[in-house]
């Protein structure tokens, strides 16, 4: 397509800024000057990169686009693959996108070792975007667990009181998962003798292996989502992460879980996914449920956004495994959507508690008086996360539910519970925080937000409100990738039956 | 012109949402007002060229959303119901806006209010105007929206929030399930474009689909989505208890969204998909009886309150009972003129009560007023005139409109809809007590407030008194002008007599009327007006029937209604003392009634605090029992690994990463260095 390898460009453009700043010497001061600027000027060359790509992308085609091939651990043949289609050119697209977001939301909030923040910061970006662009597996493995060290970093440094608790509880839980991943690609690498994902993804193994290499790949991909029951440590890990690393958790790190399903889950064991797609379909409408009921009686901000952020991850999940075109669409469409808003909504709770120092809800009340444009702001996202159809989270929900609908209506009629549960948290949030009459004088004495704040978030909401009324601005370029998927799914679906038979016949005659 | 009509609002909402508070208050009333002008001329510009000239058609903008088989286009359905609907919006949201830049000219957020009046004339413009069920769900929250930020418009008060709130949840109840439904017709039909549907409908009479595990006959399992998603936002029965604390926004509001529009987006949802509801006979009798219900329910709630704006509410809840039932028996178009009629006069009903808030220092308990007729005397006339068309007194509307919805019910051939005629002929005498009861405790007696607000009492500048003005009119004479082209006229019966015979003989054969208009042009007056925009079977044809209804059927409700302004004038006129006779001698009853059927407490019990219960639940089971169980566990297990973890705080993050890497990529290597061996 192009000569240019743009891909490996934005990934490793970051570790660029990174040694910039790490060659930084100075006074304090000036360092941490400059590094805020190395890595905003990094971010943003990297999200210009990823507008290039966006615009030279193909979207009559599911083939792999701007891909790369070269050589790695030769002997073993395992290969550089770089490469993206509409399932992942949006992902890489949000990863660039909100790295600069985050960047800038740390401006003033963060001041000691500003340098070390914005080199994490930076790493991260590169892992991210390696994640999404890798075609090889090993190599996804490496940028996808690499994610682990800049994070697990943030949370831990830069966090709140209980930073270590948090950070331990998301290290413990993300990297269990990921051993079990690794065996099992190892295990695929034995069969096949491949670790190319699109050799994989044409060439299935036997249903039988399917089953145990999914329930692996399903550990890792289930803590990162995060599914019910292992989301606990989400809401901690929000808790405690500065603003920034919430932006990013909610808004690239928990859509790895999603894109893995998509990328390995669905094509590799198509048969495997299209068993345990029902009991998916479950989880995902009890993580609806129980999420937000919990999210409906937190008193801390960021824990409430954390819970909505399982509920519509629910959505999420069954989106992807209903195997409908409907569905998997809503699902991405959702993901992205869901990146926009919450990592907005997190921004938001930065706003106040950068003024107040607290995420108690009960501390706030009555701010749209001094508040009017932080008022409005918050009210879109709000209505964003509802689901209000001119809004981004309109499209996402209502796809999925649709796609849903098609397999299992009793599911659909549960999950979709979850629009009046997601109405009634986020209205009492707003309605606590934003409106009433003033308790806290503190709270109503507030500054309304500066240019900054303003700067960062009216795009994001221009975005949320452009992507609900033209959403095919993303399903144009997903949907020929998606078809293909579906319909190479669909065509291991209609065989499962006599699969499972098989299956437990040969398990009779081994029993025998 | 339909650009004019349905996006004059919207440019209305963002020039003063964004501009509103630099350009200052008169620029930003102009500009709504302006817009609004604007959307009205339009729209009945519109009634002439669709409606008068049978040209309906459809302006597609651009594409919504395109995901698989599901496509979905931005578009404008300009047909004879859709037009309708715009100008009853247009005209009514007129006449508020007006009256608002009077009303709320005290408030420090008139402008802000004005430009929500603007954005909910917006969403309702496009819940009519669309050609699809995304583009009405699209509206139909969009009103919700609008709904939620007016009632709540007072925010500094906590009941106003609550109340915008608990309008907004419940809403959403109905929303779900007509999300739903839309789902359904897209599995059975492959797509949710009325065109396709309704071209559909008829093949898939007899299709069964599998919804929540039943074997159910498709349209049936649709159309009770459908419905139930039209009884949220229609305040009917189960699903009504936003409406009357949504009284909590500026009286404006409560008129144009609580009383002439949004809550009849239901009854307009089920017009529009009338080639659905006419295959599923099932669900159109739940509809009668759920619409009885509602009529009945609400009229005996109206008739203890004390709160004016309450009573007016619980009236409307009754009325859209009325416009249910006749959906439910096939009468859509007395429903919709039904709907008309009433957005006039309980629109006039509003904003009298308005006027009269506004006269007595912002009070609404009936209790504290009295003896008001003097010195408001025009008021008092719009509140005789709105109630008088209210209770169908000829020659105002609401005698015209209800009389035919009551017919239509009575000549029904479904037990349901003689069931619904007997209800609410004993609401019909409810409703006007409780009219006169609201006209006697306001305007007669003595006077009940303090002195002070007593010499405050003034009429209302003539801002306010014009769309009054212009309201009435339509409560007077929109009952006898559009009864013939609506409902099909006197006319019509002779002709009318002379088809039903003739079914009778064909009975067996499928025959179709013919639906040209040609010669016999009165004959099917409301054929020709209503054209293709609403479809009701030959055999399911109530008006036709109602036509013919006996005499007695005819004066019935007349009768009925004048005996309950009798009543009303014997027991709040003459003894000050029988009001509480009466309720000492039912006290269940009157307990009953006061306390609006204990809804709000029953659903409180089971769902509001059982959710919260739940949620507190499941807060406690992520602590004890997912984290005791997983990581927490694995912590006190290796609890040297934990403090090894908390030192990684304390600096050389660079090195730790670095060994990380390190640490991660030779353990691969080295796994598929062996695995490479193996294989």
């Amino acid at each position: 397509m192009t000569g240019l390898p743009i891909l490996s460009i934005m990934t490793f453009l970051p570790l660029v800024g990174v040694l910039i700043i790490l060659l930084l010497r100075g006074e304090e001061q000036d360092v941490a000057r400059n590094s805020r600027y190395a890595a905003l000027y990094t971010s943003l060359f990297t999200l210009a990169f990823a507008v290039y790509m966006y615009l030279n992308f193909d979207g009559s085609t599911a083939d792999f686009q701007f891909v790369e091939k070269g050589e790695w651990l030769r002997p073993l043949g395992i290969g550089y693959h770089m490469g993206v289609d509409g399932i992942s050119m949006f992902f890489v697209l949000l990863s660039a996108f909100l790295t600069p977001v985050c960047i800038i939301s740390a401006w003033e909030s963060i001041e000691k070792r500003v340098r070390e923040y914005m080199v994490a910061f930076l790493v991260l970006e590169c892992f991210m975007i390696g994640t999404f662009c890798a075609l090889n597996s090993i190599l996804f493995y490496v940028f996808f667990e690499g994610v682990l060290i800049p994070m697990f970093i943030i949370i831990g440094v830069w966090g709140g009181p209980r930073r270590v608790y948090a950070s331990y509880k998301f290290f413990l839980y993300t990297l269990l998962g990921s051993v079990l991943m690794l065996i099992a690609l190892l295990v695929l690498f034995a069969k096949t003798g491949s670790t190319d994902i699109p050799t994989l993804m044409a060439n299935p193994v036997a249903p039988s292996l399917q089953i145990w290499l999914w329930l692996a790949f399903f550990a890792s991909f289930a803590v990162k989502l995060p599914m019910w029951p292992v989301h606990t440590w989400l809401p901690d890990a929000h808790v405690e992460a500065p603003t920034a690393g919430s932006v990013i958790l909610a808004g690239v790190l928990l859509k790895m879980g999603g894109y893995g399903f998509l990328r390995f889950s669905l094509p590799i064991m198509p048969d495997a996914s299209a068993f345990f797609g029902p009991y998916m379909l479950w989880l995902g409408v009890i993580a609806i449920i129980y999420t937000s009921l919990v999210a409906l009686v937190q008193e801390d901000m960021k824990k409430l956004v954390a819970y909505s952020s399982v509920a519509h991850m629910g959505y999420v999940t069954i989106g992807v495994f209903t195997g409908t075109v409907q569905g998997i669409e809503g699902g991405i469409f959702q993901m992205i959507s869901h990146a926009l808003i919450s990592g907005a909504l997190f921004l938001c709770v930065g706003v106040v508690y950068d003024r107040l120092h607290t995420r108690d809800i009960s501390r706030y009340g009555g701010i749209v008086g001094n508040m009017p444009v932080y008022a409005f702001i918050m009210m879109v996202f709000m209505l964003g996360s509802v689901g209000l159809p001119g809004t981004s989270g309109f499209i996402g929900e209502f796809l999925t539910l649709m796609g849903a609908f098609q397999i299992n209506t009793l599911a659909t009629l549960f999950a979709s519970t979850g629009l009046v549960l997601g109405a009634a948290y986020m209205l009492l949030l707003y309605r606590r925080v934003v409106l009433g009459p003033p308790v806290n004088q503190d709270a109503i004495e507030m500054p309304d937000m500066n240019k900054r704040e303003i700067g960062l978030l009216f795009p994001i909401a221009a975005l949320v409100l452009w992507l609900g009324v033209f959403p095919n601005t993303v399903m144009d370029r997903i949907g020929p990738s998606v078809d293909k998927l579906v319909a190479d799914y669909q065509k291991h679906v209609k065989i499962e039956l006599e699969m499972t038979v098989d299956v437990e016949g040969k398990k009779e005659e081994s029993a025998e | 012109m339909e650009f004019i009509a349905v996006f004059a609002p919207l440019i209305g909402f963002i020039i003063t949402g964004i501009f509103g508070t630099k350009m200052g208050k008169w620029p930003s009333i102009v500009i709504t007002c302006g817009a609004m002008f604007a959307a009205a001329a339009a729209s009945i510009y519109l009634f002439y060229a669709v409606n008068l000239q049978h040209a309906p058609y459809t302006t597609v903008l651009a594409n919504w959303l395109t995901s698989g088989e599901l496509s979905v286009n931005w578009a404008l359905r300009i047909d004879q119901l859709t037009v309708v609907m715009m100008c009853v919006i247009n005209i009514v949201s007129t006449c508020v806006h007006v009256y608002s830049v009077g009303y709320m000219s005290h408030d420090d957020h008139q402008i802000r209010f004005m430009s929500y009046l603007n954005l909910f004339t917006f969403a309702m413009l496009m819940l009519v105007t669309a050609d699809n069920l995304l583009q009405l769900f699209f509206g139909w929250e969009g009103v919700g929206l609008a709904s939620y930020l007016l009632i709540g418009f007072w925010h500094h008060k906590h009941s106003a929030n609550a109340a915008a709130q608990k309008a907004f949840v419940v809403n959403r109840v109905g929303d779900l399930t007509l999300a739903l439904g839309m789902m359904g017709c897209f599995a059975v039909f492959g797509s949710i474009n009325f065109d396709v549907i309704f071209a559909e409908a008829s093949k898939y009479a007899d299709t069964d689909f599998v919804l929540f595990g039943q074997h159910l006959h498709a349209m049936t399992a649709i159309c009770l989505l459908l419905f139930i998603g039209s009884m949220g936002k229609s305040a009917q029965i189960l699903l009504h208890t936003w409406l009357p604390d949504a009284m909590e926004g500026p009286t404006p509001v409560s008129a144009l969204i609580h009383a002439a529009t949004m809550v009849t987006a239901g009854v307009f949802l089920l017009a529009r998909l009338s080639p659905l509801f006419e295959y599923a006979p099932e669900i159109r009798v739940m509809i009668t009886l759920v619409g009885t219900a509602t009529a009945f329910i609400a009229a005996t709630i109206g008739m203890t309150q004390f709160d004016i704006k309450r009573v007016i509410a619980y009236s409307t809840m009754s009325q859209l009972g009325y416009m249910f039932f006749a959906l439910g028996v096939s009468a859509y178009s007395a429903a919709i003129f039904h709907l008309m009629t009433h957005a006039f006069f309980k629109a006039l009903l509003f904003l009298s009560a308005g006027s009269v808030i506004h006269a007595l220092s912002d009070e609404q308990d009936m209790r504290k007023m009295g003896g008001l007729w003097k010195k408001i005397p025009f008021t008092y006339i719009m509140m005789w005139t709105g109630a008088l068309a209210l209770a169908g007194i000829p020659p105002f509307a609401g005698f015209y409109s209800k009389d035919i919805v009551m017919e239509a019910a009575y000549a029904s051939s479904n037990w349901s809809g003689q069931l619904a005629f007997w209800m609410s002929l004993a609401a019909v005498f409810m409703t006007s007590f409780y009219s006169w009861r609201l006209i006697i405790m306001t305007f007669h007696g003595k006077p009940r407030s303090s002195e002070e607000v007593m010499d405050h009492v003034h009429e209302s500048p003539s801002v306010m008194l014009v769309p009054l003005f212009i309201l009435a009119m339509g409560a007077v004479f929109s009952g006898a002008f559009f009864y013939e082209p609506f409902v099909g006229g006197e006319k019509a019966a002779a002709h009318g007599e002379m088809s039903a015979g003739h079914e009778e003989a064909g009975h067996h054969q499928p025959e179709v009327v013919p639906h040209e208009s040609g010669g016999e042009d009165t004959v099917w007056a409301r054929q020709s007006f209503w054209g293709d925009s609403i479809l009701v079977l030959d055999e399911n044809d109530s008006l036709q029937a109602a036509h013919h209804a006996p005499k007695w059927v005819k004066f019935s409700p007349l009768a009925v209604g004048l005996l309950g302004i009798i009543m009303a004038y014997l027991i709040y006129m003459t003894g000050p003392g029988v009001p509480d006779k009466i309720r000492r001698a039912v006290p269940a009853l009157h307990a009953l009634s006061f306390n609006k059927w204990y809804f709000d407490e029953i659903y409180d019990f089971l769902f509001v605090r059982r959710a919260f219960g739940l949620g507190r639940i499941f807060t406690k089971a992520d602590r004890k029992i997912i984290d005791r169980f997983g990581p927490d566990g694995g912590a006190t297990a290796s609890g040297a690994t934990a403090k090894l973890f908390s030192r990684f705080q304390t600096g050389f993050i660079y090195q730790y990463a670095f060994v990380m890497m390190i640490a991660v990529i030779s353990l691969l290597s080295w796994f598929v260095f062996r695995a490479g061996q193996g294989g």
